[in-house]
């Protein structure tokens, strides 16, 4: 009896407490003791007191939530408490557990605080969550709507992942419930579940649809955050949605929604707003589409005139989505127009979103930024650093080769006050782009570099430095230009040690100790023992880091010549040869080593222009032949360590109901496996001049040209040389913006009008295209292509990456392919294909005459090399094989080269990972003296792998031994495209198990983007099927002969391809991107 | 060097966090919408007070932090601050604290600092119903008020039989 009565006293204070805090009352609830302690806590003076009190208070809620005598509803102002507490930074973790427990077992409303406070504490990877999967499923599953809701809320804040297919049912199930707040969460989950694991809910996206159509406003709402996501990662597969779009949005903008949806007065201001993006998404690049649009954009752009914020935001975003979309000149004109009143506003806030405005529409529409010039102006010296910044993004985007002086000084003046280091990277990072391609002159290049160098400082991004340097080393075309670049890098560099090295950030320290180490000889001024000098001042400053005193090692190797700099030399390996630092050692023997032998050092680091490209191979082929004998020894096939991983987690993950299929669950994050780019990239010159350079390095000098690789490509993109630029006088840009302290002001800004806005008048082509107006101070030698091309004339690629090279073989007439009777187009078009890119591999054949005995129905197909297998006394056995749609043809030439006829010939051929069927009955073969007996197999794979190998025995009666022989085929010789719809690749997709994920270099090409370009190489030698090309995004399939299907998924991922492989035969992904690596590398 | 991106993985969360403080400097209310670590949290929200409160009246509503655009309105004594993706709309961001002040205020009656820092539980209902995930979940205030207060009724439905049994 007693406990009762202690329960209900201590229970009272938060009755009295929910009681009065009825909606409209605010009551101080003196009696509550979260009321108490946070009295407590706001009576307090020192941060100190406000510890002691918290820790007391924890201590205390610890021990009543361990208490087995607590009830739910104590536990629930307990767990308000805890909230309270971690809110002030304090560690409540131990409440954790218990809040879970609180959600578990409370009543409704003591639930209602659990899941608030497992919200609020846990987040999606906390390992406590999965104890919440149960207690969600009950409540989803509760006749009382407010669990439901509850639960639905929490389940779209967190949830974990992997336990998604357990509730998954259930939130399709609310999709249809009467009230209308059920749908509307359970939409909200489904979001939550398509941004976490977009594998999971791709079944029901017809539900989407539904929801899209709900009869409430506010499920329909819901559902177009789902369907802006989509349409962001696949425009394509909306287009038909269009059109109920624009109804909706013209619905909203009439005033049909219910007015509870205004706002201020305004219809249902969100649901526009994201109409309008969803709608700038669809009309992208597409005339046909915008073209549906044009009307309601027009009524919306009338409609939003009420001077208020909300009108403008959703002004802001009819603008965006006009200028996104296909344009239409009217529209253009009064989006312009409303452009221009957020620029000339008063209030702050939309001056800096008509800013923004003018930034994105900037590239199209140039004029504008001369309209607002002087605006421009004034934001450039406005005291909000915010909108100094969005201005000079502006100015950024209309640079062009006669602004850029005066655009990159107001820039590098903002980076001297900037103290937020987000800003700098960026800042900076823009300068240097800028540099590199409006340049002027040499001088005020390097100058624009250092100045990049100095307040950049460490965190700049690396490959800032690395261009620099790549930049430097490549140098230009004309010789006297080249040598005036590198002395005056020289003489600046030489001239900023002399004054206070100690203030330069150590990343410039290394691009200075690389650029003294390698072009000081250039400049006769300055002795190599004055370079030594200087260098080894920066060993001697206290802040240089061991990564820096290397690359002064580095430098002093290159450097020292001539007794002068020998004893100076000799004291510094002294001191670093015992350093602790084992690269510095290394660094200081090489120096001891390579300072006394002249001769040497000009054989080991010869100077940087003479120096030949380095030839990597990234793919690794020269360890082809290991690999392969390590799977046929029955080595397991390389698993890249995601996939690795994948199975793993797949292999621990609970499995809910027996014998379900577990689709893998897809991380949106990009894995990137130790694929070919990371070592392609990561070698550097600075490695290749000193093969022990270590990982000591963070500055990677790429100076390195793949034979294969995208060199060239680089070249013609940045070094297009063009015509210097017409018009604008150059010696305007050149004067300094502010001369004098008494001109007016408004002349002043005039005049940095003028020189800032330089260029724009003339047509929109100087500002269109970056980098397309580069100065012809610019056009750098295009080294590296030519051991390209020597490269290619001495070997045939498709020899250097195929073992078996394809060829057509058509003998009697070599350039016309015949395609025999009976052969199905697609194989007509798969030997046409062919036959352009192999034409001149045919005539280096030497199949002295074998080809001819190719069976009729075989001609004019694909074929390959005939390769001889074996010979024993006078046979000889030869073998090629022929691509026909639905199988792979083995041809067997036996040759008998002696004047008597040889019987009782038999061949067998067997292989693990292939099945073979012979085509002629018999088994022996009788072959008369010089004649050929043509035997044909039929292959079909049973078990993939890279290449499969058939072994054969010759039985001979003539002979005791049989001959034992292999043929062995690439895979690639038995894909087969495989046409399909896209509606079929996604089921097909979704029920494929096995994947691999790899980056593949890109294939550029002038004619056409770098996705077309890969995909093109891709096809043709491996006779892929593309089935969609969404933007950077491609789908493409194919099978191996018949069936065993493959699909891959492409997206360009910044300068590689991305792609993901799925197949139903677990081996095939990987030897899929294997033959994939192989015909890129080709190319 | 912090970059936003590396830690968040989840794109097209349209909000990644909302924080309420009051002009000293104390947290009212935090909500997060992409996970981080606690460590990771109580340091953006020391940053991003101090940014915050040594702004001036007259300075626009928006900054850039890191990578993300911070939005902040000052209403009395409290500050209402939400970080959105550089992309993002700001204007609607700053409607969407206003209508969020305006559900408080018409549940509260007249809304000020205290009720939300004794009723701060309430608060967090209030956004949750609002705003899930990071995404405005009900534009209509009238549909929220209604949930909210669905709740509320059986609370007190339960209180009085709690009541009447003792």
């Amino acid at each position: 009896m007693s406990d009762v009565v202690e329960k209900t006293l201590t229970a009272l204070p938060s009755l009295l407490l929910s009681v009065d805090s009825q909606p409209g009352s605010a009551k101080l609830s003196t009696s509550s003791k979260l009321g108490s302690l946070i009295r407590n806590i706001t009576e307090l003076t020192s941060k100190h007191e406000e510890e002691k009190l918290i820790q007391r208070e924890l201590s205390s809620i610890k021990d009543q939530v361990s208490s087995p005598n607590t009830t739910m509803r104590q536990m629930k102002e307990l767990m308000v408490r805890a909230i309270y507490c971690e809110m002030l930074g304090y560690d409540s973790s131990f409440t954790y557990i218990h809040a879970i427990k609180l959600a578990q077992q409370g009543s409704v409303l003591e639930k209602r605080v659990g899941y608030l406070a497992v919200s609020l504490f846990l987040n999606e990877h906390h390992e406590l969550l999965l104890l919440l999967v149960n207690t969600v499923l009950k409540d989803l599953q509760s006749t009382n709507l407010i669990e439901v809701c509850m639960a639905l809320t929490v389940v779209s804040q967190i949830f974990p992942k992997d336990m998604i297919p357990a509730i998954l049912p259930l939130v399709e199930e609310k999709l249809n419930h009467p009230k209308e707040i059920i749908r509307r969460k359970a939409v909200l989950a489904l979001y939550k579940f398509h941004l976490i694991a977009p594998n999971q809910v791709q079944h029901i996206h017809n539900k989407f649809r539904k929801a899209l159509c709900d009869k409430d406003p506010g499920v329909m709402g819901a559902s177009l955050h789902i369907y802006l996501h989509l349409i962001q990662e696949n425009p394509e597969g909306y287009k038909d949605l269009t059109t109920s779009f624009v109804t909706i949005l013209k619905q909203v903008v009439g005033g049909k929604l219910p007015m509870d949806f205004n706002y201020h007065s305004v219809p249902a201001p969100w649901i526009q707003i994201q109409l309008l993006q969803i709608l700038s998404l669809l009309g992208k690049n597409d005339p046909g589409t915008s073209e549906i649009m044009h009307e309601i954009l027009e009524e919306s752009l009338r409609r939003a005139e009420m001077n208020h914020n909300i009108t403008y935001a959703i002004l802001y975003e009819c603008v965006k989505c006009i200028y996104t979309i296909h344009p239409k000149s009217d529209l253009l004109e009064k989006a312009a127009k409303c452009i221009g009143n957020f620029v000339l506003s008063s209030k702050i806030n939309l001056k800096y979103l008509g800013l923004k405005a003018l930034t994105y529409v900037v590239q199209q529409d140039p004029k504008l930024a001369l309209q607002h010039q002087m605006t421009i102006i004034e934001c450039l010296e406005h005291p909000d650093l915010i909108i100094k910044r969005e201005t000079l993004e502006i100015l950024f985007r209309i640079t062009n080769a006669q602004n850029v002086t005066v655009i990159v000084e107001k820039m590098l003046t903002f980076l001297s006050t900037s103290e937020d280091d987000h800003t700098t990277i960026d800042l900076v990072g823009k300068v240097a782009e800028l540099a590199k391609k409006y340049a002027p002159d040499n001088e005020w290049f390097i100058q624009t570099m250092n100045a990049v160098f100095s307040l950049g400082g460490e965190t700049m991004q690396p490959d800032i430095t690395n261009s620099f340097l790549k930049l430097l080393s490549e140098g230009f075309d004309s010789v006297e230009e080249d040598r005036k670049l590198k002395v005056f890098a020289v003489n600046s560099y030489v001239s900023l040690l002399e004054g206070e090295p100690e203030k330069l950030p150590q990343r410039f320290l290394q691009v200075i100790s690389w650029v003294l180490g390698e072009f000081s000889h250039l400049q006769q001024d300055v002795g190599a023992e004055t370079v030594v000098c200087l260098l080894d001042k920066l060993l001697h400053m206290k802040n240089s880091t061991s990564e820096t005193k290397t690359w002064v090692l580095m430098a002093m190797t290159k450097v020292c010549e001539g007794a002068a700099c020998a004893p100076l030399v000799q004291s510094v390996c002294e001191t670093y040869s015992s350093s602790l630092d084992t690269v510095l050692r290394q660094r200081a023997q090489e120096l001891q080593h390579l300072s006394r032998d002249p001769a040497l050092r000009a054989r080991v680091l010869p100077p940087v222009c003479t120096r030949e490209p380095l030839e990597v191979d990234s793919s690794l082929s020269f360890l082809d032949e290991f690999v392969s004998e390590a799977l046929a020894a029955g080595a397991a096939p390389y698993k890249p360590s995601h996939q690795r991983q994948e199975e793993l987690a797949q292999t621990k993950a609970v499995s809910y109901e027996p014998y379900q299929l577990t689709l893998p669950i897809s991380t949106t994050a990009h894995t990137h496996t130790p694929s070919l780019l990371s070592i392609s990239s990561s070698l550097s010159e600075g490695s290749a001049d000193l093969s022990h350079k270590g990982g000591s390095s963070s500055l990677k000098l790429e100076g390195v040209k793949r034979v294969w690789g995208r060199g060239g490509y680089e070249a013609a993109q940045v070094e297009t040389p063009s015509p210097p630029q017409e018009g604008g006088d150059p010696s305007i840009s050149h004067t300094p913006p502010l001369t004098s302290e008494d001109t007016e002001s408004k002349q002043q800004e005039q005049q940095l009008a003028s020189s800032m806005f330089l260029g724009l008048d003339h047509s929109s082509v100087t500002l269109m295209g970056k980098g397309d107006s580069t100065p012809s101070w610019l056009k750098r030698k295009e080294r590296g292509q030519t051991p390209l091309n020597d490269a290619q004339t001495f070997t045939d690629p498709q020899e250097l990456t195929d073992p078996s090279p394809l060829h057509v073989v058509s003998p009697q007439f070599p350039q016309s392919p015949v395609i025999a009777n009976g052969t199905s187009d697609t194989e007509a078009a798969l030997a046409l294909a062919c036959l352009d890119t192999n034409r001149s591999s045919t005539n280096q054949l030497e199949d002295r005459g074998l080809s001819l005995y190719l069976p009729a129905e075989l001609s004019g197909l694909i074929c390959s090399e005939i390769s001889v297998l074996c010979s024993s006394e006078s046979l000889e056995l030869s073998a090629c094989h022929v691509h026909k749609l639905r199988s792979l043809e083995m041809i067997v030439f036996i040759s008998n080269s002696s004047d008597n006829a040889v019987q009782q010939i038999q061949v067998q051929l067997h292989s693990e990972q292939l099945e073979v069927s012979c085509a002629s009955e018999s088994q022996m073969e009788e072959v008369k003296g010089h004649s050929v007996v043509v035997r044909q197999y039929s292959l079909r794979v049973r078990k993939p792998s890279v290449h499969v190998e058939l072994i054969g025995t010759l039985f001979h009666p003539e002979t005791p031994q049989n001959v034992q022989f292999t043929y062995r085929l690439p895979l690639s010789s038995f894909i087969r495209p495989l046409t399909l719809s896209t509606e079929e690749y996604g089921t097909m997709w979704l029920s494929f198990s096995n994947d691999t994920k790899q980056n593949l270099t890109l294939v550029h090409s002038e004619n056409e983007g770098p996705l077309r370009a890969t995909l093109n190489v891709l096809t043709e030698d491996l006779h892929l099927h593309v089935v969609e090309i969404i933007g950077m995004e491609a789908i493409v399939a194919c099978r191996l002969l018949q069936d065993q299907p493959c699909l891959m998924h492409c997206r360009v991922h910044g300068d590689a391809l991305a792609v993901w492989l799925r197949s139903p035969v677990p081996e095939l992904p990987d030897c899929l991107i294997y033959h994939c690596q192989r015909a890129l590398q080709g190319h | 060097m912090f970059r936003w991106s590396h830690l968040v993985i989840y794109i097209c969360v349209q909000m990644q966090f909302m924080l309420l403080f009051s002009r000293q400097g104390k947290l009212r209310l935090q909500k997060w919408y992409v996970p981080l670590c606690d460590k990771e949290k109580k340091k953006i929200t020391r940053e991003l007070l101090q940014t915050v409160l040594a702004r001036k009246p007259k300075m626009c509503s928006f900054l850039e932090w890191r990578d993300l655009k911070v939005v902040y309105k000052r209403y009395a004594s409290l500050y209402f601050c939400c970080a959105i993706e550089n992309q993002d709309n700001e204007l609607i961001t700053l409607e969407i604290i206003h209508r969020y002040v305006e559900l408080l205020d018409k549940y509260f009656g007249s809304v000020c600092e205290l009720d939300i820092i004794f009723n701060f539980e309430k608060a967090y209902f209030i956004l949750d119903e609002f705003l899930l995930g990071g995404e405005a979940q009900e534009t209509s205030k009238k549909n929220v008020l209604k949930a909210i207060e669905q709740a509320d009724l059986l609370q007190e439905i339960v209180l009085e039989t709690v009541s009447q049994i003792y």
